[in-house]
């Protein structure tokens, strides 16, 4: 059992009591392969037992479809892009991510508050707005940041997949370049700053998405394994106002995690 | 980030507040009448009207889907919406925008649910400050009275049966009402509303409203002159 920490602000009529599940978060860029990912992790923790919520950006009951709606159209604001979002993380957060974590679930999100605050970031919005808006988040358990090199690098596999180029993950609202492909390479070479500035912040622990994805997965299945193993030990961190995942941060950090893990796993 | 707050525009942006039954937007709409009369290019705004937002917002409230904290950031998105589109521009240009209730209705509102000041406050760093925000104070058992009398049903989430207080409509809404009041209240010093006494009659309050708003522009003419 682990006690609920909050970034800030903890959500009002919610007691931070303890519970059971645990909050694992799979964030990355557009098209680095983090719903293939979360469908091996989700097939492989149910065949081990566990009960498994998946959830992601735009799927709340509430917001989900007025987001995807007000994308589709050509008057968006940034602002209101920005706090729909917000809205609709807060929704899954209060009505699908705790409840499920109260009843003992492995919670996968695809993407969490990091996606969101470096698509506002990048957009011009204050990161220290988005923070103290996002203060309401749960601290994960473990935020696994799928990496890949650069942006070409995505926009190849973009291509690849079959799937193309999108309006809002190429950043086409910001005018960034002549054609889709400048366009996205300049507006995730911008999302991939975001997120490695946010790398050592939030303890993200870093998974390199450059391999071939049986590679990935299985680096994740090991990732994930060691935080579902993880006992009692950071009860003593509690109570002391930090967020938990800083402590993460010191022993997760960078690619490190592969090898350092597996010696901490013994220590643990 | 642009940050709206003190803005330079030269635009003017007036804004009634209070709490439902105040009699705030009768003395909008007085306002508006004589603001177009003498010639002024008039633009106005009301609380939950985005056209992106409202019908999320109206389905939600139908369905009981709402917590405080997403009820707060669903108005949050509407009004940003409003700020971009209707509000901001016409400023730009020169207009006076006139609008039914602003971020102090989140502030009141919010708050009385649960949710914390600082937070609320935060959420709503991008507004921009109104030339002169007005607050029509009317004693709680003079707005109740004149909802209950005129509308014989509540909403759910306007009469705050979704905060569980009690199962009573118009209890409910007492008790709501009477915490949106005390935040207000609190309010005044802290953004330095204009408070107007609504129990005087509605031309007097007019009077004043009018005074004010002449005093205020006559006052920027001058400055900008």
């Amino acid at each position: 059992m682990k006690q609920m920490t909050f970034y800030g602000t903890a959500l009002p009529g919610i007691e931070p009591e303890p519970y059971h599940g645990k909050l694992i978060v799979i964030e990355g860029p557009d098209g680095v392969g983090r719903s293939t990912q979360i469908g091996h992790l989700r097939a492989w923790l149910e065949s081990r037992g566990h009960a498994v919520l998946d959830t992601g950006m735009t799927r709340s009951v509430l917001a989900g479809g007025g987001i995807k709606e007000a994308k589709l159209g050509h008057t968006l604001g940034r602002l209101t892009m920005h706090l729909f979002y917000a809205t609709d993380f807060a929704d899954r957060l209060e009505n699908e991510m705790l409840p499920a974590l109260r009843a003992g679930f492995v919670v996968l999100t695809d993407r969490y508050i990091f996606s969101a605050i470096a698509r506002a970031v990048v957009r011009g919005a204050d990161p220290a707005w988005m923070r103290a808006i996002y203060g309401i988040a749960l601290v994960p358990d473990a935020v696994f940041y799928l990496r890949i090199q650069n942006a070409s690098e995505l926009a190849e596999r973009l291509v690849m997949s079959g799937r193309g180029f999108d309006y809002w993950e190429s950043g086409r609202d910001m005018y960034l370049g002549e054609d889709f492909f400048d366009s996205f390479v300049a507006y995730q070479t911008r999302m991939l700053r975001e997120f490695d500035q946010m790398t050592a912040e939030y303890g993200f622990q870093i998974i390199d998405a450059s391999r071939p994805v049986q590679r990935v997965a299985a680096d994740l299945r090991r990732s994930v394994a060691r935080v579902l193993n993880r006992r009692e030990q950071r009860a003593a961190t509690k109570g002391k106002g930090k967020p938990t995942v800083m402590t993460l941060a010191q022993s997760a950090s960078a690619h490190e995690s592969d090898k350092a893990g597996q010696k901490g796993d013994g220590s643990v | 980030m642009i940050h709206y707050g003190e803005h330079e525009f030269p635009g003017q942006l007036f804004v009634v507040e209070g709490t439902d039954g105040s009699g705030k937007s009768t003395q909008l709409a007085l306002l508006h009448q004589w603001l177009k009369a003498k010639g002024y290019p008039v633009f106005f705004s009301e609380w939950n009207s985005s056209p992106l937002v409202k019908d999320t917002t109206k389905r939600a409230k139908k369905r009981h889907l709402f917590t405080p904290t997403t009820f707060s950031l669903i108005h949050a998105t509407d009004f940003a919406d409003r700020t971009e589109r209707d509000i901001i521009p016409p400023l730009k240009a020169g207009a006076i925008v006139l609008a039914d209730r602003y971020i102090y209705t989140a502030f009141a509102r919010d708050v009385a649910r649960g949710c914390d000041r600082a937070w609320v406050r935060e959420l709503y760093r991008f507004a921009v400050k109104p030339s002169v925000a007005f607050f029509f104070r009317a004693p709680l058992d003079v707005a109740i009275d004149r909802i209950v009398s005129a509308r014989p049903q509540l909403k759910y989430y306007e009469a705050g049966l979704d905060m569980g207080w009690t199962d009573d409509e118009e209890e409910s809404f007492k008790i709501f009402q009477g915490k949106i009041l005390a935040e207000y209240d609190r309010m005044v010093d802290e953004f330095g509303l204009t408070m107007i006494d609504a129990t005087r009659s509605i031309e007097k309050q007019q009077r004043e409203v009018r005074r004010l708003v002449k005093q205020h522009m006559t006052k920027e003419a001058a400055t900008t002159a």
